[in-house]
């Protein structure tokens, strides 16, 4: 086995291990966010800045609000926002892989009155990073 | 990464990279490690700004420790100072949260403490390193009390779900089995000929004796049940007085259920120039240090409630517009001949600045990092009364991460405040996504299985998520050494009129000897230019 198939094996195999050995399952692991489907990454992730009903905040600065927001499509500004960050926000692909991108992506655009139903591919994702 | 540690190091450089590589593996390491990059402070003692600035105006933005110093050396220096604070206090990330304080975050829920007189949690920093020269000068200057903190506590456990059998076991223990049997297999390696070609003969038995005083080995150079190992790992049955008294030694892990159960990651903190010992927190909580300064600057001279929005600058000063949040949000300006800018990048990006590209690049290049503490109120004392456990931390791979007892108060009858989580990355992010209940939930779930003595003795507890902190947006500005290449030094360069400074304009980020560092050496700067007419 090369060390690049062990990676891949071990990759594969964390988020299985990690669910029988975490008590909650719902929290990932220290380096990677392990949900796979666009609403639990969106309330693991998204949701502690543009809050759970995607409305932003507003403080000394602000959260942008997901819900109606214009720049959501077409999708590459926003894929390139997750993956890379803008401003304060940090990054995204250094913790998620093309798939979980693309899939939090999509639960965006689908919800919170937003309707751009194309569904973000993980190739698109992969061409911003 | 893991793999790499598992090839066989062939020259005494794979075997530095091997280690290297090793140490790098644990990812609250890296976590911790990478807010600071172990760089001791290069402050020089007080600041002197002479010359007469002749009444000039200078107007700070944010009342955090930055800010404050900014503040009070102008001031001293003979400046009229102005401060805007979003917050209704002053200190920003220096803060401490007590008993009948209420906490709004981003979001609109609503904490309130209902920890005991005399009880706290410090919810941002916690803990002054002694080589921090800025902060312990300041403290010193300003009378502010403090007492030492302690990191390492052998007393204290250790916790992995994935190693023996999921259950905590004592610091002492891990500390002195890895030794152990590093120590042993070194000793077997060097003995059987295979650093003959890297030492001499006589460096080869001083290398072996050193080895046997390192791992606690035998004369055999093994590492075995005996009093020598039980002395650092602990005994079966300790020794006593009067009869019966003779104790047992205990019996040490295997190497291998030492190497692979991966708790000596948790040793390596203690090494740090960060975390070295001694290390010492204010007594009665951090924002003394917050509160020291506002009494030298003079509270009449911060303006609180005002949320900043936007900056503006011509040929003889700054004007800074911003909403008073204690009149209605009434927007309102003020004017000086001067600014310097402490508000955290994750706010001022998205702020109306009038500045040159260069700084307006810098300051939205700069990722703020997550980051959860939760501080659980404990209706007695059980870890030392029943542990033993005397301050110091404990170490888990659950999201919580850890549990830091207090390093003062020893011995009282009465409650005690538990940090029973303290997480970066990932999981503070999925941690700051939850409700105050839910977060206080999980940690308690977390928390109990280190101490089942949590879920009975609870009394009340808040959690800050830093994203979430109205006031700041983040925990600290994440640089790359790329990003910095890039922005740092046009981040820092005086724009026109306005001199930014904070954590994130300094190589000691997300620590307090950061900000203040980069407040002196703004304001040198800026009275240097003022001073040049």
């Amino acid at each position: 086995m090369t060390m690049r198939q062990l990676l891949l094996a071990a990759a594969a195999l964390a988020p299985l291990a990690a669910a029988a050995q975490t008590p909650d399952p719902s929290f990932g692991n220290a380096n990677r966010f392990l949900h796979r489907d666009g609403a639990a990454l969106y309330a693991a992730t998204c949701a502690g800045c543009h809050m759970p009903d995607g409305r932003g905040a507003v403080g000394a600065g602000a959260y942008p609000a997901l819900a109606g927001n214009p720049r959501l499509d077409p999708a590459g500004y926003l894929v390139t926002v997750i993956a890379r960050g803008r401003h304060g926000m940090p990054g995204f692909a250094g913790t998620m892989d093309d798939a979980q991108i693309a899939a939090v992506a999509t639960f965006v655009r689908t919800n919170f009155g937003n309707n751009h139903p194309d569904p973000v591919t993980p190739e698109e994702v992969r061409s911003v990073r | 990464m893991t793999e790499d540690a598992r090839t066989q190091p062939r020259t005494r450089r794979d075997l530095l990279a091997l280690i290297g590589t090793v140490a790098g593996s644990t990812a609250m390491y890296q976590a911790m490690t990478s807010l600071g990059h172990a760089q001791e402070s290069d402050y020089r003692g007080p600041i002197r700004l002479n010359g007469d600035p002749r009444g000039a105006t200078v107007l700070v933005l944010g009342a955090g420790l930055a800010g404050l110093t900014a503040a009070l050396e102008l001031k001293n220096a003979g400046y009229r100072v102005r401060i805007l604070e979003y917050d209704t206090r002053a200190g920003g990330r220096c803060w401490t949260i007590r008993g009948g304080d209420r906490i709004e975050e981003l979001g609109g829920a609503v904490q309130q403490c209902t920890f005991d007189q005399g009880q706290y949690f410090n919810p941002g920093p916690w803990r002054i390193p002694f080589h921090h020269h800025a902060v312990m000068d300041y403290c010193r200057r300003l009378g502010v009390q403090l007492e030492p903190w302690i990191q390492v506590n052998h007393a204290a456990l250790m916790h992995s779900t994935r190693a023996f059998g999921g259950r905590p076991v004592q610091y002492r223990q891990v500390q002195a089995d890895y030794h152990g049997a590093v120590s042993e297999l070194l000793a077997k390696a060097t003995r059987a000929g295979a650093l003959d070609a890297d030492l001499t003969r006589e460096d080869r038995e001083i290398l072996l004796e050193s080895l046997r005083g390192f791992g606690a080995l035998d004369s055999n150079f093994r590492y075995t049940r005996s009093a020598a190992a039980s002395v650092r790992r602990g005994w079966d049955r300790r020794p006593g007085g009067g009869v019966d008294a003779a104790p047992v030694p205990s019996t040490p892990v295997s190497a291998s259920d030492v190497l692979t159960s991966r708790l000596w990651g948790n040793l390596v903190f203690s090494a740090s120039l960060d975390f070295q010992t001694t290390m010492f927190e204010p007594v009665g909580g951090m924002d003394m240090i917050a509160r020291a300064f506002v009494r030298e600057v003079g509270e009449d001279l911060i303006t609180y409630g005002a949320r900043v929005t936007q900056i503006r600058q011509d040929a003889n000063g700054v004007e800074v517009a911003f909403e008073d949040r204690r009149a209605g949000g009434a927007v309102r300006t003020e004017r000086a001949a001067w600014c310097v800018n402490t508000i955290p990048l994750s706010i001022l990006a998205q702020m109306d600045v009038q500045c040159g590209a260069p700084m307006a690049n810098a300051i939205a290049a700069v990722p703020y990092a997550a980051s959860i503490k939760v501080g659980l109120q404990m209706k007695r004392r059980f870890w030392e009364t029943d542990h033993h456990i005397y301050g110091g931390i404990s170490y888990t791979d659950l999201p919580n991460r850890m549990i830091s007892y207090p390093s003062t108060g020893y011995l009282s009858p009465g409650k005690g405040v538990l940090l029973a989580a303290y997480a970066f990355g990932p999981f503070a992010f999925e941690y700051t996504a939850l409700s105050p209940e839910e977060r206080m939930r999980r940690t308690v779930e977390w928390a109990s299985v280190l101490h089942p003595e949590i879920r009975t003795e609870l009394d009340g507890g808040v959690s800050v998520g830093w994203h979430r902190v109205p006031g700041a947006l983040g925990c600290n500005g994440m640089w790359t050494d790329a990003t910095r290449r890039e922005h740092y030094a046009n981040l820092c360069a005086i724009d026109g009129r306005m001199v930014l400074a904070g954590e994130h304009c300094s190589y000691i980020p997300a620590w307090q000897e950061g900000s203040i560092l980069s407040a002196l050496d703004a304001v040198t700067r800026l009275h240097q230019r003022v001073m040049a007419g």
